[in-house]
């Protein structure tokens, strides 16, 4: 009766082999967001002026941003691998900055100085970093560390979340995908002065 | 036999006594009502009751209460399985904040779990719902001890058997003799 004991002995192993299986599959360090394909969570945020001249800041409402790619890219001065995307995101930036596609900085725990004194070392950034007091929309956002960059498409929808330093192709690619979406080309100037209510 | 079954008794009441993971669910379980209860219960108080001051400071007291039994039920983003109450770091000061921060609004303590859940997934509950295939981890337990003690009691039958003279030769064919 050995085969008998065989198939109970299998009955019990062979679901519970499975079952482990399918852990060695998933990568325990990367939590899928569930924000992708839902609306991003609305913010409004002041800006870092690069000079610490506090009149000099603009406040950043997502809102009035409606029409155009955003990408939000949360970052900290003491965040290593935030190092590596910043020459890929500024380069990007650039590179879109016709097109209705606006990039902000979001500096995460982090003091206005220390950020300040980063982006100086690093030598300027090409769009404009946003202060999170006591990281409310970090939180909001559902953020588990930097870096992470959130790609919100016209519509106001979160559409890619980038965990981890960002690859110029990969960003260009994300972007480009959402700018054919959009079907006609939207009033971007206009928009974006609205945007930054001064 | 009966020193076996007396074994497996005790057996049994270590099992149950040394089950901690079952006991903190119902806990946890139990927990929130009770909660809100107290909360209806200082809601209502204050008509009634005549120092304006001990209630602020029974609310306020109840708020830190409330807010650290919302946040030791939600895992800190940054840790490595500590909670938002017990992790020390900045983010979990500042989710702790936000927990306050809502059930001071009048949110009840599922409704901040369900905005953390909404932005971070289910994965941010350090007690995953009994639902889908979250049930496996709280059945598994439960059906390993089963097997457990299935095997201990057909060991000790086993054991305790007593041997008859012909033996030798059913002792070959154990499971029919488990069945009948």
């Amino acid at each position: 009766m050995s085969w008998k004991r065989a198939l109970v002995a299998g009955a019990i192993v062979l679901p519970l082999i499975a079952l482990l299986a399918f852990g060695m599959t998933r990568n325990p360090n990367l939590v899928p967001s569930p924000l992708p394909g839902r609306e991003a969570p609305d913010f409004e945020l002041v800006t870092m002026p690069l000079d610490g001249n506090a009149s000099a800041a603009e406040t950043i409402d997502l809102t009035a941003l409606r029409g155009n790619v955003v990408v939000l890219n949360f970052w900290a001065s003491w965040c290593l691998a935030c190092r590596d995307e910043h020459g890929p995101l500024s380069r990007v930036a650039r590179a879109y900055g016709e097109q209705p596609v606006r990039f902000f900085g979001v500096v995460y725990n982090d003091s206005p100085e220390n950020a300040r004194e980063w982006i100086e070392a690093m030598g300027g950034q090409a769009y404009p970093a946003l202060l999170d007091p006591d990281a409310r929309t970090a939180i909001d956002y559902g953020l588990y560390g930097v870096p992470e960059t959130f790609i919100i498409g016209s519509d106001g929808r979160v559409r890619h979340k980038i965990i981890g330093p960002v690859t110029e192709t990969e960003l260009r690619a994300q972007i480009d995908e959402l700018l054919a979406e959009t079907p006609v080309a939207p009033p971007a100037a206009p928009i974006t002065e609205t945007g930054v209510a001064g | 036999m009966h020193a076996a079954l007396r074994f497996l008794g005790a057996l049994a009441l270590v099992l149950v006594a040394s089950a901690p993971v079952s006991a903190q669910d119902a806990t946890l379980k139990t927990r929130p009502p009770v909660v809100d209860g107290d909360h209806g219960l200082d809601q209502s108080s204050p008509p009634g009751a005549g120092g304006s001051t001990t209630t602020g400071v029974t609310g306020a007291a109840d708020l830190e209460r409330r807010t650290s039994l919302v946040a030791s039920g939600l895992r800190c983003p940054v840790c490595q399985g500590v909670s938002v109450e017990d992790s020390p770091t900045e983010l979990a000061r500042q989710m702790r904040a936000v927990v306050r921060e809502q059930l001071a609004a009048g949110r009840s303590p599922d409704e901040v779990r369900g905005y953390f859940v909404d932005k971070y997934g289910e994965w941010i509950l350090l007690q995953p719902k009994a639902s889908g295939f979250n049930l496996l981890v709280y059945v598994l337990p439960w059906l390993a001890v089963l097997a457990g003690m299935t095997v201990i009691v057909l060991a000790v039958r086993r054991w305790t058997r007593p041997l008859p003279a012909e033996a030798s030769a059913q002792t070959r064919a154990p499971a029919s003799t488990f069945e009948s």
